[in-house]
Formats: structure tokens, sequence, C-alpha cells
């Protein structure tokens, strides 16, 4: 900014000081709109731990919960199923479930507590659809002659195993998040707490 | 009689005083010299402002009715459903003006990608009316964004599978990504609070951007004057009083023209909103008539028509690349597949505008996006398997080439000469 016989450099200033102050108390009411939009109070205090029963869950079946609002799979698998997981390892993305989608006790061969109780939040890693079980295994399932049962999203078509350990070379990147929990007798569990640490 | 009109003279001289009214309406209807050679093409930028005027008025009677709330009544269904069943069935013609506006949804699209088509066929969008393409393009951006927060509201399984796909796109963004889509979303599923900031964005936030930029687009054009099925100027030639040798006064002209081409619309508007508005589950799909359940997505999920060409790329693309996720650069691929339109002006270098005097080279890549645009489309509807995702990566590939090679085909074309005045067939 040059100032001449046409420029007021005084005036100038000021104009300058009052647009930068001006432009500052602008960009500080856009912070409370911003933030208005974030999850209320309310919103964060929801999301309780829920306590499951299943006494009634015979082998091969599952039953879904809600937890915060996302449905959450508990799965009473069979030996053959257990058996059939062991041997897909090369068709995986993580079959060692390396990433950080599950609790420390949940990070070995059935993503599990109990080899047979499968605990896992029902939400595809892909874009948050909720995959439909496939567990009729073959080309029954619609979905592979050699298919040994497992997940399919209907939305963008990944599949995962029945540890919820994703197929290679599909869109979701990760395996299905195990949610924190634990037992609280043989055939009652809580979902969204555990021993570490009790989420809220 | 006389002494009437002395009187609405003198008021409107009253007005013309303090209000430019006569001036506005020489400078953009009865002044406003178009080519006189506009062809069937030139139907759909009115028809969008019809329907961008039903919708309009459609929507504010809806919202008179209609309750953003996604808790649920006495009878264990959310309010929000509930509540357009209400406008179905109990409101006096409810039922019609709801359908008004679905079925208008898809006319939107429809006349507005027929309109772009004619922009891309008679180059109107190469210079100087690069910034009218430009407020178009985002204006059709504002029309997706209208459309999905829209779609949201009746709180039905497709609305509720599709909010929370796409809010997950943005998931995906590097850093900031789970953040904003938290913050998009204000709880940390789709829920209430969803519906409620979808139903504000739906109603006031984006019309009110859309009715701007509208404004912009027209008076972008009344500035440079409309192209025409020649792709010649027609400013060029002009008669002693500087109007344009080739140019008619848009009113009476076009205005009358384009009330043939309301009423023909308006026919078939009224066939599908009387006799089938759901269109076979293509404007209205059969899975939002269940309520939003979270706990199951419905097993076969497709956006609404005008989306699918996009979700289509966005699934196309499977493998992970320079270590980060595949599901983020089918985010990348969908997001610059409309984006790259933005370009089109800068990528074009052909020495003619229209199609008539393009040549072979341009014609055959316009014939292979068109097709693969179209073939998109139809994948989008159906469910994935891996002999349609390897065609929908073909067709993206064909997409983009159309876009990325045109720098290199256009220049190259052999080109007919352009006429000096414009010719009518």
């Amino acid at each position: 900014m040059s100032c001449d016989d046409k420029v007021d450099c005084g005036r100038r200033r000021l104009l300058v000081a009052t647009a930068a102050v001006g432009g500052v108390a602008g960009v500080a009411v856009a912070v409370p709109f911003v933030a208005s939009m974030l999850p209320s109070e309310r919103a964060k205090a929801a999301g309780a731990p829920v306590e499951v029963d299943i006494s009634k869950l015979a082998p091969g079946e599952m039953m879904t919960v809600e937890w915060r609002g996302k449905p959450v799979w508990v799965i009473n698998r069979t030996k053959e199923q257990l058996e059939s997981m062991a041997k897909i390892d090369g068709e995986l993305a993580d079959p060692k479930s390396e990433k950080p989608m599950q609790p420390d006790y949940a990070r070995n061969a059935t993503r599990s507590i109990k080899p047979e109780i499968l605990v896992a939040v029902g939400i595809c890693t892909h874009l948050g659809c909720s995959p439909s079980e496939k567990f009729k295994t073959g080309a029954e399932s619609g979905i592979a002659a050699d298919w040994p049962g497992g997940f399919f999203c209907p939305c963008h078509g990944s599949t995962f195993d029945l540890a919820g350990r994703v197929y290679k070379g599909k869109p979701a990147p990760d395996n299905l998040e195990i949610p924190p929990y634990m037992y609280l007798g043989d055939a009652r569990i809580v979902i969204g707490k555990d021993k570490n640490h009790s989420d809220d | 009689m006389s002494k009437v009109n002395a009187l609405l003279q003198g008021t409107l001289n009253w007005v013309d005083e303090r209000f430019p009214l006569t001036k506005l309406w020489k400078e953009h209807l009865a002044e406003y010299y178009a080519p006189k050679n506009f062809n069937f093409w030139y139907f759909f930028g009115s028809l969008a402002l019809l329907v961008l005027v039903l919708q309009i008025v459609t929507g504010i009677l809806l919202t008179m009715h209609f309750k953003p709330d996604a808790s649920l009544n006495a009878s264990g269904v959310p309010v929000a459903f509930a509540s357009v069943e209400y406008i179905m069935r109990d409101v006096p013609w409810g039922w019609l003006i709801r359908y008004m506006h679905s079925t208008g949804a898809s006319a939107f699209f429809f006349v507005v990608y027929m309109h772009m088509f004619r922009g891309m066929l008679y180059g109107s969008y190469r210079k100087p009316r690069e910034l009218i393409w430009i407020f178009g393009m985002i204006i059709f951006l504002a029309l997706m964004a209208e459309a999905f927060f829209g779609y949201l509201l009746p709180w039905g399984q497709m609305s509720f599978w599709g909010a929370q796909v796409i809010v997950n796109l943005f998931s995906t963004i590097p850093l900031i990504g789970p953040d904003f889509s938290l913050w998009l979303r204000g709880d940390f599923v789709v829920g209430d609070a969803t519906l409620n900031r979808f139903f504000s964005f739906h109603v006031i936030a984006v019309p009110l951007v859309l009715l701007g930029l509208v404004a912009a687009h027209i008076i972008a054009l009344h500035e440079v004057g409309s192209n025409n099925p020649d792709g010649i100027e027609i400013k060029k030639k002009k008669d002693g009083n500087g109007i344009p040798l080739d140019g008619i006064p848009f009113h009476p002209y076009y205005t009358v023209k384009d009330i043939v081409g309301v009423v023909v619309f308006l026919m078939v508007f009224s066939v599908i909103l009387f006799f089938m508005p759901e269109f076979g589950g293509y404007f209205l799909e059969y899975n939002n008539f269940f309520p939003a359940d979270p706990l199951v997505t419905p097993l076969h999920i497709a956006p609404v028509w005008y989306f699918t060409p996009y979700y289509s790329i966005l699934r196309a693309v499977t493998y992970p690349l320079f270590g980060i996720d595949a599901k983020f650069w089918g985010v990348v691929a969908m997001g610059a597949s409309t984006m790259i339109l933005f370009l089109l002006p800068w990528l074009d270098r052909s020495p003619v505008k229209s199609i008539r005097y393009r040549g072979p080279l341009y014609k055959g890549f316009l014939t292979a996006f068109i097709v693969s645009f179209l073939i998109l489309g139809y994948l989008g509807m159906l469910g994935p398997t891996p002999v349609r995702t390897v065609m929908a990566q073909i067709c993206s590939v064909i997409y983009f080439a159309f876009f990325l090679l045109m720098p290199i085909y256009s220049s190259l074309d052999k080109c007919q000469p352009e006429p000096d005045r414009v010719t009518s067939k």
C-alpha cells in the first residue's frame, strides 16, 4: 500500500483495522454456529451398555441387539463353522486381526472370548450398511460355489467370514468391529463394557 | 377504456421512477434477442424453471403437515414416517401434493440432465459462456444435495440407509473425515438430530442457495446472449439498430414456444403423477414404504435413478492405491466424476462449438460417453456381482476418458466450416 496525495493513509489504516476486527468477530461468531451442529449433551449421554441373555441361542443361530443405535450380532457358531473359518485365511484381508478393530481379548483366531460366541457390530466397515447373514454354504448361498458361510453386504458387495473378517479385494477395508463386552455369567453378556474399562 | 389505460400507464410510470420495472422487462424479455433457430433441446431450460416453482409451492404445502421427528408414536411408528402417511391419507389432496413433489424431484433431474446434454451438444459452455456453465454446475450440485436431504425426510428404510451410506462417504476423507461425518450427522448414528437438520437444509438452506444461483445463471446468460444449435455468435451480424439479424425477442416468440413445451411436459408429468407415481419403484423405492430400521439394511439397496451413474463409479473402485483404502478412492472417483464437468469449457479445444460441425472423433467419444453413462446408471440400480463390477470399471474409464482426452481429440478432429448465419433445419 503506497501513500501518495490521493490516499489518506491514516483513514486507510483505520479502514483496514476496522475490517480486520470485524473479520475476527465474524469468524468468532461462526464457532458457536458450527459447534451447534455437533452431537448434543443428550446424544453423548445416550449409549449405555446393554445386557443380553444368550441361554436360548442355539448353535448356528444369531441374534441382533441394539447398542448405541447400532445392530450388534451375537452368533453361536457350530463346530463345523469354526473349522471352516480356519481354512480360509488366504482369502482374507486381515486374517490375524492385526488392525485395531477389536479389544485385545478378541484378537485371536475366532475374534471372541469364548470360541463359539461371536459378538460383533453389524455395520459394514465400508459405508455403514448392515450386512446380511449368508450362513448357507456353497452355491446355495448365491455367492460362490465354495462359500463357507458368513456375511454379505447388500450395498457394495463386501463379504465377511463368520468371525467378521473381511475378504480381500472388496470395498470394505477392515474387519467388522468387535465391541467391548464381557460375560456376567455363563449365558449373560454385557455389551459396551468390559473389565478393563467401562465406557461411560 | 382510455381512462383505465391512462391510470395503468400512470401507475407504471410511478413504479418506473422508483424501481426499474420496464427496464427489467425489456432487458430480460421483450428486448432480449435470442437466436431464431432454437430447437427441441431448448425447451429444458424453461422447464427446469417450471419444475423449480412446482417444487417450491408443493414443498411449502408439505411443510405444513410434515413432522421431522424420528421418535416413535403411540403405535410404534416413527413420527416422520407416520406424518407422510397422514399427508397421503388424511390431508385433503395431500396425496396429490406429495406425489407432485416426489415426481417433481425425478422430473427435475430429467429436465436438468437434458438441459446439460443440450449444452454439450451445441458447445454452450464455450467462451464466453464459461460462467453460465459453472453457475449451472453449482446448481446441479445444489440440486443433488437438495434431493439427498429431501430423501431422508419420509424416514423409510431407503431414506435411512441411503443417508447412512452418503454421510459415511465423508468419513473416508483422511484425518478430518470421521469428525466431519459426526458433525454432519449430529449424533453417532443417523437419528433424530440428522433428520431435523436435513429438514432444515432441505426447506431453507439449499433452496435459498438454489434461487440465488438460478438468478446468477440467468443474469450471466442475458449478459453474453444465448448460444444456438449452430454454435455461432449472432451478435457478429447486427442490423442498423444494433439488433442481431438472427435474433428475435424472447417475448413473445420464445415465451409462446415454451408454452408448447410446458403443455407437452405437463401431459407426460400428469400421466406419471396419476397413473404411476412410484414409476415401478424408480421414483419412489418400494423399501421406503417400510419405516427406518437402524438394525436391518434392506437386501437390495440402490439410490434413486438420478444418482445411480455416480454410485456405480463409487462401487467400481476396488483397488487400494498409495497405501490408502479402495473406499477412499471410490469416493474420490465419484466426486471427480461430477467435478470434472466444471472443467469442460477448458478441456474442449475444438475450433467449432456445435455437434453439427464437429468431426467423427468427437461424435464417437460423445456417443461412447453417453452409452457408458447410461450403462453406469443401469448397473447402479442392480446389486453388485463380479461381472457387473468389471463392466462398471470399463464404463468408468470411458466416462473419464471422454473428459481427460478431450484436449487431444477435440483439437485433432476434422471439423466442417461453420456457417456465417444460423441455419434452420
